[in-house]
């Protein structure tokens, strides 16, 4: 079995976000990059299983779809465990051309379960995923908290309004895991970042193709205004301040 | 009038193109950026520190705890032996990557850092460089994986800043030596397993009649003194070691007879790095502190950081704190080269203590009554600076050191 983990190259959760060019694109000066946190989970439970499979597993690589900036992020992720890497040499400029170029691109590679996170922590789209199982036209299943093989046989546990539900799918298929699917991201060893080196990185050029989305202009939030401390015997106060001020009452 | 000089040809003009021809190596030569797999290394050692260090690091301050899971952790990420040769199953990595991993560790507990430094820059360091196949195949490879704790004792109760004043005795009985004597001061001197001695074999000869000996810890007649109850670095185990008659294989002797003096002075030399970086992320950890809590605490109606007398603290921490760093980067990326890096290693080391204690006190200071209690981590540091400024070196020592490479032609 040949598992494909597709990772997204996003700013470090702690970014001070920023645009450029008339609010038109993101400010990418002085940001770390990270694995967007879902694609490393979901690599590491591909690690998990390959390690329990006893050879089943046969080989976990990853895709990214991003230019020559996104590599040391791909070998973080070589470094963690994949075995081989490729990059789509193009912006991902949406969520539908990324998911056109990823299955493009392993479309011929017999991968038979391909994970993706359930949203990419930058842009938050959350459709990459299920774009990817359509273009190949095979099954996906969103929301997997828990991915188990015994044998053969892969049952997927996702959660849905009020309980949990257990399904087993054929292979190939698209999981789009969320938060349970492993406990903690690994770090990378010093073998395997030695490693990690000497791993291939395969860089292809983009298919054919347009994005379907053009982004007209980016807003930030209005900054949170400070609390406010009222006296606990202060009542009137309070709602004073609820009255006049956060005009909720 | 220059001009007219220069068109008429007396001098002829600076051409850049032509001195890059001359030069090329010097100008690529000079890179400040490090490499992915450095950074990939900083980043490994910061999220370790903050997943498994960060969490009781206060608490096995105060009991005085070693960190026996924590450490054994560090070791399957490979940081106990990272520099060791990948054939004598260590890390491979370079020493600009070892002062990155030693500050991010250090940034948040200088106890674990120490047991690093003392296992990766002085004892493989030394067992690479200078023991024979049989011993690096025996006692290298698990200390490079990390399986075993190495020791260094060369510090004796009347032998400190003095080396060269070795009381511990190694009589040569043939095929064997017999050790007897007392070493004081040994870091993880409990949780080691193998020691590096010093031990004088030839009185006569003073410093060049010493030798060097691996040890096991579990070797008949070595006991241990107490624990010692440190200001700082309290989860790291330090003790006296006593040896009486304690047998030694011959085999077990590093280099030549009267090898060791020098041994323990080159192993010093690589160890220092170690502790510079250690100094070094004592001092950035504390300023990351200082700088965070300034943003945050508000007096007379508005952050401290607003007040220009906190905010210039924070600059003149931070410039000490880049000095340093680019210190101990350059010492450790002339080591990394095969040049000498004896001066640069002690400049590191001196500089990097002395303002760890310096940025240290004022980030206690910046954070006023909070910064005096543990809660703040700033206390802490203070105390594992002040360590930084005897071990490996006091820095009156390391002050001779540099001025006797200077003066020395
Ligand atoms: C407003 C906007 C502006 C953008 N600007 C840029 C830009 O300037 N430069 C740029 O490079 N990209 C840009 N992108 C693309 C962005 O980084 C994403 O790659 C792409 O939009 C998919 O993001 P998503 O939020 O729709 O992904 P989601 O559908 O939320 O992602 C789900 C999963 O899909 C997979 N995935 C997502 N993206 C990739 C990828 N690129 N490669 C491999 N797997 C992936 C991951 O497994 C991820 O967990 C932009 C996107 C948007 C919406
Ligand atoms: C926690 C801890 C861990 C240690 N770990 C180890 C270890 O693992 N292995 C090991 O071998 N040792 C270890 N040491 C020992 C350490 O290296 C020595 O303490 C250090 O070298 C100083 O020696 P000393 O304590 O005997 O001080 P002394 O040499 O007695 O020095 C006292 C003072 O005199 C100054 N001084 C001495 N000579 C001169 C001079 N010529 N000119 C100017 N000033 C001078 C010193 O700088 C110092 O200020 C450790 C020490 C501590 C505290």
């Amino acid at each position: 079995m040949k598992i494909l983990t597709c990772i997204s190259n996003v700013p470090d959760t702690t970014t001070k976000i920023r645009f450029v060019d008339d609010n038109k694109a993101f400010d990418k000066n002085g940001v770390q990059w990270i694995i967007n946190p879902w694609d490393e989970l979901a690599l590491t439970r591909a690690l998990e299983l390959k390690e329990a499979s006893g050879g089943a597993v046969e080989k976990i690589s990853i895709i990214t779809v991003g230019t020559k900036d996104a590599e040391p992020v791909m070998r973080k992720a070589l470094a963690i465990g994949a075995e081989d890497a490729i990059r789509v040499d193009t912006e991902a400029k949406d969520a539908y051309y990324v998911a056109m170029q990823i299955a493009e691109a392993v479309k011929d590679g017999g991968y038979d379960m391909i994970l993706t996170g359930i949203e990419s922590s930058d842009y938050n789209g959350s459709s990459v995923g299920r774009m990817v199982a359509e273009f190949l036209e095979i099954p996906s299943v969103s929301s997997v908290s828990k991915i188990e093989m015994e044998g053969g046989n892969i049952s997927l546990k996702r959660e849905i309004d009020g309980g949990t539900e257990v399904l087993e799918t054929q292979l190939p298929f698209v999981a789009i895991v969320q938060k349970g699917i492993a406990l903690e991201p690994r770090i990378p060893n010093m073998r395997g970042i030695m490693m990690a080196r000497k791993k291939p990185l395969t860089v292809v050029a983009p298919a054919e193709g347009e994005a379907l989305t053009e982004f007209a202009g980016f807003e930030l939030p209005e900054a949170k205004a400070a609390c406010k401390m009222v006296d606990e015997d202060n009542v009137k106060e309070l709602v004073n301040l609820l009255h006049t001020e956060a005009k909720v009452i | 009038m220059w001009e007219y000089v220069c068109c008429k040809g007396f001098f002829p003009k600076f051409d850049l193109h032509f001195f890059n021809k001359i030069y090329p190596k010097k100008y690529l030569n000079m890179n400040f950026e490090f490499t992915e797999e450095q950074l990939m290394i900083r980043d490994a050692a910061r999220d370790f520190a903050q997943r498994e260090l960060l969490g009781d690091v206060i608490e096995r301050d105060a009991t005085a705890t070693f960190p026996t899971e924590h450490v054994k952790k560090l070791a399957e990420l490979g940081f106990m032996g990272m520099m060791v040769d990948p054939k004598y199953d260590g890390g491979g990595m370079d020493t600009v990557s070892y002062i990155l991993a030693m500050e991010e560790i250090s940034k948040i507990d200088a106890s674990v850092s120490v047991i690093m430094s003392v296992n990766n820059s002085l004892v493989c360091y030394g067992l690479q460089k200078y023991g024979n196949e049989a011993q690096k195949e025996k006692y290298l490879k698990p200390l490079a994986r990390g399986e075993k704790i190495g020791a260094y004792l060369l510090s004796e109760p009347e032998a400190g800043s003095d080396a060269t004043m070795q009381r511990t005795t190694a009589e040569d009985k043939g095929d064997h030596y017999i050790l007897n004597g007392t070493k004081n001061w040994i870091t993880s001197a409990n949780s080691a397993s193998t020691y590096l001695v010093m031990a004088q074999t030839h009185p006569e000869k003073r410093h060049h009649g010493i030798n060097v000996f691996i040890v096991e810890k579990d070797s008949p007649g070595i006991s241990l003194g107490p624990h010692e109850d440190k200001m700082g670095m309290r989860s790291s185990d330090t003790h006296s070691v006593m040896f009486t008659d304690v047998k030694v294989p011959k085999e077990n002797r590093i280099g030549e007879d009267g090898f060791g003096f020098k041994f323990a002075m080159k192993a010093l030399e690589a160890g220092r790095l170690g502790i510079a970086a250690q100094a070094l992320g004592i001092a950035s950890g504390a300023l990351e502190r200082a700088i965070q809590y300034s943003k945050e605490r508000k007096a007379f109606g508005t952050e401290i950081a607003n007040h220009q007398a906190i905010a210039f603290k924070i600059a003149d921490m931070a410039v000490k704190v880049e000095n340093a760093r680019n210190l101990c980067l350059k010492a450790a990326w002339l080591k990394d080269n095969g040049k000498p890096f004896t001066t640069e290693g002690s400049m590191a080391k001196l500089y990097a203590a002395d303002i760890a204690m310096e940025v240290t006190t004022e980030a206690v200071q910046i954070h006023g009554g909070y910064g005096y209690v543990k809660e703040y981590h700033v206390e802490r540091l203070m105390r594992e600076a002040k360590l930084t400024q005897i071990y490996e070196g006091t820095s009156e020592i390391q002050k001779i050191v540099i001025s006797r490479g200077l003066l020395r032609d």
